[in-house]
């Protein structure tokens, strides 16, 4: 109740408290490249970045405004490709417009043609609007094959960002250059988005996903309100799109497939919709993923499936809705109880998620490597796939691992007790 | 003349085969009010348990247990997935079942690879029926027809007639009342899940032989199958048959018929451009039917979902 009132009665309060966190990411955002200066490391904070600023506008629609959708990557395709567009036509006909202004473009994109499917498709929430958001995802993506002219066919369209007017002596020629150019208008973009969750509008948005009849009750058209939380993540999404024409130089239909849109819906869930950090999460956590995985293992793809799955079913509030969980005993200063009981989970679950994973990739091996090829390699070790030996110990010490893991569950009830109650863990 | 009874009969074949996924699917959401993403994967595990099962015991057998397997497969994924996701809302169970479609195909390219699987139309059956002017009618696609007209009448005489399916149908409109007579309204859920599954499944073990067996076949009818009901109206059987004998023949009449859209523009009196090459509309010049075929129906349904909200069949909001 006084954390209500306390947000109301300053609602356009400016404190160092409010500022701190933006601050932080500022600086962050600047030292990285020094602190990881390789070109591959580079690559991967770009497309973290565009994928957050694609998650936040994605929950814009999902988690604020409790509309499912099925087909947001064509948002996000549109503005890629229309930002590709001006980028040639920059280049051809020598129009001065400064690269780091490009993104716009998507944008606006995104957001026209928000307007239009917007129009027809946010007069009804839930299951009406997913089926048509996947309906026109559908159809977006099978014309991107049909409209060559403008979506470039199988290709897809390219074009080169160096064309353009050097801005105060930088030709982004250097991924460095880029990465500053793409932070830029991450930051500026999750400001924006941040505020729009503190407007009137964002509040209603809320209050429609919530209670639709009661918001037409007190005087707001449902339809309009989520017609223009549409529209703003449209128009978001299109300013991804025009960073990742600009980062990539390239946009196929495979931007706008029904796989883009599920891979965001899945790093949106991942994150945890019901918080506004939560997409920034799930995008940092999902892109960390992907790139560790696809350099290990083949079986990427299984291993983010089966984590998504057990997401919705075991913690459906997502990474972000588990680091919450902990703020009551953070306010009663007892977060330290629970440090020990952690700490010893972490070598059995370790071993346990490991283990696990080890079976599956030795069973991989055994059906599809090249017949006679019996020697495969993990964890740095090499053996023989076909040995009873190996399986005995990959099964064996999964399983006791799982069972050391389950032991300790009851031990991690009681300290979560201790650490949430004011009178726990006293004596 | 000939060509349209050829393709009459192979709309027949493809909106059938449609129309055994969606009844399942169309049970299941007025059961559960959620539409099953997983369900064509569950289509596609048909087909490869399937081949498996038809590696060792021939296809009969299989056409019998891969549908038994992976209906019991199915009725664990709602008593043990599903029910536990159902008090987090529609929302979740909807991601729920698009994140488990993600997960079957991972799985099935684990198992299987991510190549086709040689699965084959049963020897008894690999013989043109008939011919209808040069063009051979495999014994096959007549066998499939029957499967599913057969299917198709067992359903609506168990919905109709049994004692069990007034049961389910009470259970569907009034679960509280059912419940409270004394019947286990969970267990008929799970049931009903698992007979859809089931029913998909059959589904998948007579098409894979015709349509390919591979890892992209449920995406490939995934969303067709989501398009067939919400254009036949969600929850209603006959809606579902009638959209996916639409669905079956629409496609299969745009692939064969070749009219290009330039025709039409010169028909109505648009002149075509002289610099073809250079014109920002020459993409309109070369579309043609067979190219927007396979997205009619999802202008179909959006066009539905416009105008007819609940669907050609059913009254009332979704």
């Amino acid at each position: 109740m006084t954390d209500t009132t306390h947000s109301f009665s300053r609602p356009f309060g400016i404190s160092l408290r409010t500022v701190m966190p933006w601050l932080v990411a500022t600086i962050v955002l600047l030292l990285l490249p020094f602190v990881f200066s390789a070109n591959s490391t580079i690559t991967v904070m770009n497309q973290m970045a565009i994928t957050i600023i694609f998650a936040l506008a994605y929950n814009m629609l999902l988690g604020q405004g409790g509309m499912l959708s099925f087909g947001h990557a064509v948002f996000m395709g549109i503005g890629g490709v229309f930002a590709v567009h001006v980028m040639s036509y920059v280049e051809v006909f020598g129009a001065p417009l400064p690269l780091p202004l490009l993104p716009i473009f998507g944008g606006i994109a995104g957001l026209i043609f928000a307007c239009i499917i917007g129009s027809f498709s946010t007069r009804q929430a839930g299951t009406v609007f997913a089926m048509i958001s996947l309906g026109v995802g559908e159809l977006i993506a099978a014309c991107s094959l049909i409209f060559v002219a403008f979506f470039g066919g199988e290709t897809g369209v390219s074009a080169d960002r160096t064309y353009g007017l050097p801005v105060f002596g930088v030709e982004f020629l250097r991924q460095s250059e880029v990465y500053y150019l793409i932070a830029g208008w991450l930051l500026l973009s999750v400001l924006l988005m941040y505020l729009y969750t503190r407007t009137p509008m964002g509040r209603m948005a809320n209050a429609v996903r919530d209670n639709p009849e009661r918001a037409e009750f007190l005087g707001y058209s449902a339809r309009w309100v989520r017609f223009y939380s549409f529209i703003f993540s449209g128009f978001f999404a299109g300013i991804a799109g025009g960073l990742f024409a600009l980062n990539y130089e390239i946009m196929t239909t495979e931007n706008m497939s029904l796989v883009q849109s599920g891979k965001i819906l899945l790093i949106t869930f991942l994150g945890g919709m019901g918080f506004f950090v939560g997409p920034i999460i799930g995008a940092i956590v999902f892109t960390l993923l992907t790139t560790v995985l696809s350099r290990y293992t083949e079986l990427g793809a299984l291993y983010i499936g089966t984590i998504f799955v057990l997401t919705v079913m075991y913690c459906p509030r997502g990474l972000a809705g588990l680091l919450m969980m902990h703020e009551p005993a953070y306010r009663l200063g007892k977060l330290r109880l629970l440090l020990a009981p952690y700490l010893k989970l972490v070598i059995p679950g370790t071993v346990a998620v490991l283990g696990s994973a080890a079976v599956f990739e030795m069973l991989f091996h055994v059906r599809h490597a090249t017949p006679g090829q019996h020697e495969m390699g993990l964890f740095g070790i090499t053996f023989d796939s076909h040995s009873p030996f190996a399986w005995v110990i990959a099964i064996g010490g999964t399983l006791a691992a799982m069972v050391i893991t389950r032991k300790l569950i009851p031990q991690i009830n009681d300290a979560w007790h201790d650490a949430n109650t004011v009178e726990g863990g006293a004596k | 003349m000939d060509l349209i009874l050829v393709n009459l009969i192979d709309g027949l074949v493809t909106g059938l085969l449609l129309f055994m996924l969606s009844a399942g699917l169309t049970l299941i959401f007025s059961m559960m009010g959620v539409l099953n993403f997983a369900h064509a994967s569950f289509y596609m595990l048909g087909a490869y348990f399937g081949y498996q099962i038809s590696q060792y015991m021939g296809f009969w057998m299989a056409l019998l247990f891969a549908p038994i397997i992976v209906g019991i497969f199915g009725a664990g994924v709602e008593r043990y997935g599903l029910r536990r996701v159902h008090q987090h809302g529609h929302v979740a169970e909807l991601i729920f079942t698009f994140g488990l479609a993600l997960l079957i195909e991972e799985a099935v390219q684990f198992f299987w690879g991510k190549s086709q699987v040689p699965f084959m139309v049963p020897e008894a059956l690999d013989f043109a029926l008939f011919s209808i002017s040069g063009n051979a009618i495999p014994a096959y696609k007549i066998f499939m027809i029957f499967i599913a007209i057969g299917i198709f009448a067992g359903l609506l005489y168990v919905l109709t007639k049994t004692r069990i399916g007034m049961i389910i149908q009470a259970a569907l409109s009034f679960p509280r009342t059912v419940e409270a007579l004394g019947h286990n309204v969970p267990l008929i859920f799970m049931c009903v899940f698992g007979v859809g599954t089931a029913l998909a499944a059959v589904a998948g073990v007579i098409a894979g032989p015709v349509l390919g067996t591979f890892p992209g076949m449920a995406f490939v009818l995934g969303s067709i199958v989501f398009v067939t009901i919400v254009i036949g109206g969600l929850g209603s059987l006959w809606g579902a048959l009638f959209a996916s004998l639409l669905i079956g023949w629409m496609t299969t009449f745009a692939a064969s018929y070749n009219v290009g859209l330039a025709e039409i523009l010169t028909a109505i009196g648009i002149s075509k451009p002289v610099d073809m090459a250079n014109s920002p509309w020459r993409d309109f010049w070369q579309i043609t039917l067979s190219q927007i075929g396979p997205i009619l129906p999802y202008l179909l349904m959006v066009l539905t979902l416009i105008f007819r909200p609940h669907g050609l069949f059913r009254k009332g909001g979704l």
